[in-house]
């Protein structure tokens, strides 16, 4: 789990994981593309997002496809979200999503 | 082929074995699996189907069975009206050892364009597997949340 913390911790690597979650399956070039990131920095924060499992790679044909993979996140809600207060929690994101769409 | 629409890894400290009996097993898999039961004999061509309380929730035909290494199925989720007339989608399973742990890889694809299923199995499936690394690990399930279709 520090692992998870510790690649979580970083804005960039945030970005590359917003990136899948809009759109999963991609490679390291569609990743890269319009990042204000070099190929390199991208590439070593994609292993760092591997190696905590929260990025999980596929080759497809000549490809190596990146996915967002959140089991681990699944399981850090799990550890201190009770059965009951999922519903409400639910609630509460949806209220604060719509208050400050209204803001924009 | 088109790309993979999800790919699900955990690791889980268990012996391949084990973990294969977990995602088998009728009796094994209606404990963690949010009340679903899967039931086949897990030969190529055979057919499987879950079962949730009584109705059968999910069905399809094995595709391949490598145990304990890879495990594939067609998948067609039979209780919804709209979602049963979709083309079946397909889930594999691999199973690798990785220091003292198995890497388990979930691998859903095939699913038809503007599928109904695939919104409504992205939200399972990380569940279930966290349920099933739980089981194995401690030797209980996630807390059953019987709002859950599958």
């Amino acid at each position: 789990m520090d692992d998870v913390f510790k690649a979580l911790a970083d804005a960039s690597r945030r970005a590359l994981l917003d990136r899948l979650h809009a759109r999963n399956g991609q490679t390291l070039t569609d990743l890269c593309d319009g990042l204000a990131m070099t190929r390199q920095a991208v590439t070593k924060h994609l292993a760092i997002l591997e190696a905590a499992n929260l990025v999980a790679t596929v080759r497809h044909g000549r490809e190596k496809l990146h996915y967002l993979n959140p089991v681990p996140i699944h399981q850090i809600g799990e550890r201190w979200i009770r059965k009951f207060e999922r519903g409400r929690l639910a609630a509460l994101g949806e209220l604060k999503r719509k208050l400050e769409e209204r803001d924009e | 082929m088109s790309k993979p629409e999800f790919v699900y890894v955990t690791f889980i400290k268990t012996t391949p074995e084990t973990l294969w009996h977990a995602l088998t097993d009728r009796a094994f898999t209606e404990r963690y699996w949010y009340g679903c039961s899967l039931t086949s004999d897990w030969t190529v061509g055979a057919p499987m189907r879950m079962d949730k309380g009584g109705r059968t929730v999910n069905e399809g035909v094995v595709l391949e069975s490598d145990p304990p290494r890879k495990l594939s199925y067609s998948w067609v989720s039979v209780y919804d009206e709209e979602m049963r007339q979709e083309p079946p989608s397909r889930v594999t399973y691999l199973l690798e050892p990785s220091h003292g742990a198995v890497k388990l890889t979930v691998i859903h694809d095939g699913f038809a364009d503007d599928s109904k299923t695939l919104p409504d199995i992205s939200t399972g499936w990380p569940m279930v597997l966290s349920s099933l690394k739980s089981i194995l690990e401690t030797g209980q399930p996630l807390i059953f949340d019987s709002a859950r279709a599958a």
